[in-house]
């Protein structure tokens, strides 16, 4: 009976899965399959590519902070140490040190031994809690970027590595701008669907009891720290795919990407975005990609000069911060309740 | 101290151990193999000495950070900028008036005022909230900097200190005996001996301050326990502006001293930032010992790291960081 019950089930099971879908999700599903049509090469592999990118390791930061309540400044580190495992297990032009293996040893290679870091990385930062946190991973971000810099023997110091490609695969050159918007976009919403489904997922659960009452938890039999570790190696896979995409989109790898400057990036990124949603992350990151691309042009129109760049993103920062420290998605939720509201009564239309 | 070596006989030992081996390095002429081996005595007692005097200017930076951090639970991570705006105020005073000893309480005064102004108009408004003070900080740090880049421009600037204080000082310390046996003593520079004398005052007298009087005891006591304090109507939004204008004005002093010792420019924020974080976790959250002990290590650790395996020197300072947090995550002198 089962086995003749069990088809019909699952179509009916697959349309109310797919009608259950918001319609946003929707609409913003195919805007970005069919961006290539009208976008030029431009905007699909400079601004998409780069949103992309900066989402999936903000997104990280995300997952971390909004789940697991322990704010990383370390993901960019993880991130970085990824890149550079492909650049120095795969090809690049530094050929004293790469090994040149093939990529499907390297990628996952790569991945894992980002893993492994960042497990690392995650047992220390989690004898620590709220602040000290932010403040230890902010000193190993550091430490790691310090490292990266006078290490010539395997990082190749100063300079970095450079010309390190994504591998032709089925004859496609993945850095071409379509082929590689696709690319990122396919690891982007790979990323924000595994978080959303963590999330939700017992593993997900169990980390946001933690995070919300980490005695509790204990309590009930849960091991808190062994839960918060793996958090820190769950983040790490997403910041490791978004960092080796990072290194193939700018074809190198070198200290200044890991610097302590971009881990405070994606710290703003994320925040600015909101913690609360994984979306957040892929909102934040594409306001701080048209703001590094475009404020030039904006500060010279406005005579300041193109070097302010910096001042225009932490007043954004600051101002965000300051008002709404949920992000964007907290303003929006804002609004949305305010509109909610009867204006005479105060209470829910 | 009789109570640490009563409880842990083998720790004391070994720290007394060190302490003779060190001291004999100290004062002793070195045999010809152990200079061999590690160098010459004078290389050693060099970096000794600039490690200690780094220490000291760690000190300086951090026991701000950790007083704030101790009674208000404020992190402030705009404290490196402090730092860097007290270093370019104090060079501008001491250009203006002649007077190398003006630009510290003009530092002192200008930096304080700007952490009053932190206090009353950014953590009052958020307290309790650590994350978000965190990145409100962050945020105002970044936009600090830039203004201050945008102000200053990018040159290193450097403070000069008076004639009486210029050039090297005699010490009592043998680095070598020549072939005649006439003994070689080390020379020093001046400046960096009395800088070093002066955080020492500065830090016996927090202690004091700390210790011995009202306000003191007031402080110690919101450190415990900050809303009993307010019950019993001791005026605790007063204090803690008081505390947070003499931290800051403390990083402006050490703007000052840096601004002597080595130079002001972009990006020392950052890097005096992060020292004041390595040496508050590994010292102790909180504790104004606990600071200077950090700072004495890492201090040490980086100039010592430089001497005699310079490709690594700060990545040293960061381990000595792992190690503490990975047996004493509350610092050596921090309480659990």
């Amino acid at each position: 009976m089962v086995a003749i019950d069990s088809p019909r089930t699952t179509t009916t099971d697959m349309r109310r899965r797919i009608a259950s879908v918001p319609p946003v999700y929707w609409v913003l599903g195919i805007l970005l399959l069919i961006i290539p049509a009208f976008a030029s090469d431009f905007v699909m592999f400079q601004i998409m590519g780069w949103t992309f990118i900066l989402g999936l390791i903000a997104l990280s930061l995300m997952f971390l902070g909004g789940y697991g309540g322990m704010v990383s400044l370390a993901q960019m580190a993880f991130a970085g140490f990824a890149g550079y495992m492909v650049a120095i297990f795969g090809d690049s032009a530094i050929s004293g040190i790469s090994q040149g293996w093939p990529w499907w040893i390297v990628i996952p290679l790569a991945l894992f031994l980002t893993v492994i870091f960042a497990t690392a990385v995650g047992w220390l930062a989690v004898r620590t809690e709220g602040i000290y946190t932010i403040m230890i991973t902010l000193a190993i971000a550091a430490a790691f970027f310090y490292f990266t810099r006078q290490n010539y023997e395997l990082f190749n110091g100063f300079q970095g590595f450079n010309s390190v490609l994504p591998p032709e695969l089925f004859g496609i050159d993945w850095r071409g701008p379509e082929a590689f918007y696709y690319l990122t976009m396919f690891w982007a919403v790979t990323g924000f669907g595994a978080v959303l489904y963590v999330s939700r997922a017992p593993f997900g659960l169990a980390l946001q009891g933690v995070r919300d009452n980490p005695r509790r938890m204990a309590a009930l039999g849960y091991n808190v720290t062994a839960h918060r570790v793996a958090a820190y190696a769950f983040a790490a896979v997403i910041a490791g795919i978004g960092g080796i995409l990072l290194t193939w989109q700018s074809a190198q790898i070198s200290p200044g990407t890991v610097g302590i400057q971009s881990a405070i990036d994606i710290l703003v990124i994320a925040v600015i975005g909101g913690l609360r949603h994984p979306i957040g992350a892929f909102i934040g990151a594409f306001i701080f990609v048209l703001l590094k691309t475009f404020a030039v042009d904006v500060l010279i129109a406005l005579g300041l000069g193109g070097e302010r760049f910096q001042l225009l993103i932490g007043m954004g920062f600051l101002i965000i911060v300051f008002f709404s420290p949920d992000g964007l998605l907290g303003l929006w939720e804002k609004l949305k309740a305010s509109r909610r509201r009867d204006p005479l009564t105060g209470g829910q239309r | 101290m009789r109570l640490f070596a009563t409880r842990h006989p083998v720790w004391a030992a070994i720290i007394a151990v060190a302490a003779a081996i060190l001291l004999w390095m100290i004062f002793a002429v070195w045999p010809d193999g152990l200079e061999d081996v590690i160098g010459r005595k004078k290389v050693f007692l060099n970096a000794l000495f600039n490690g200690i005097t780094l220490g000291g200017l760690y000190f300086l930076v951090a026991s701000g950070f950790t007083l704030i951090f101790g009674l208000m639970r404020n992190v402030n991570l705009a404290h490196g900028s402090l730092y860097l705006l007290g270093g370019y105020v104090g060079y501008f005073a001491a250009e203006a008036t002649g007077y190398w000893l003006l630009a510290f309480p003009v530092a002192f005064v200008v930096v304080g005022f700007f952490g009053i102004l932190l206090q009353v108009l950014v953590f009052r408004r958020m307290e309790g909230e650590d994350l978000r003070q965190t990145l409100v900080t962050i945020g105002i740090s970044i936009v600090v900097a830039d203004l201050m880049l945008w102000g200053f421009g990018g040159d290193f600037y450097n403070i000069t200190p008076p004639q009486w204080l210029s050039g090297p000082m005699d010490t009592f310390f043998v680095t070598a005996v020549k072939s005649s046996g006439e003994p070689v003593f080390m020379k020093y520079p001046m400046v960096r001996i009395v800088i070093f004398a002066a955080s020492v005052v500065v830090g016996v007298a927090m202690w004091l301050a700390l210790n011995k009087t009202r306000i003191g005891m007031m402080i110690r006591a919101g450190v415990d326990d900050r809303d009993m304090l307010s019950a019993t109507g001791a005026r605790i939004q007063i204090v803690f502006v008081g505390v947070f204008a003499f931290g800051a004005g403390l990083a402006g002093i050490a703007g000052v001293v840096g601004g002597t010792f080595q130079s002001i420019a972009p990006g020392e924020d950052i890097r005096f930032l992060l020292a004041s974080l390595v040496v508050v976790i590994v010292g102790g959250m909180g504790s104004i010992p606990g600071a200077a002990l950090g700072a004495l290590l890492i201090g040490l650790a980086e100039q010592f790291g430089s001497v005699y395996f310079p490709t690594y020197a700060v990545v040293l300072t960061f381990l000595i960081m792992v190690v503490v947090l990975a047996f004493r995550p509350q610092g050596l002198l921090g309480r659990a």
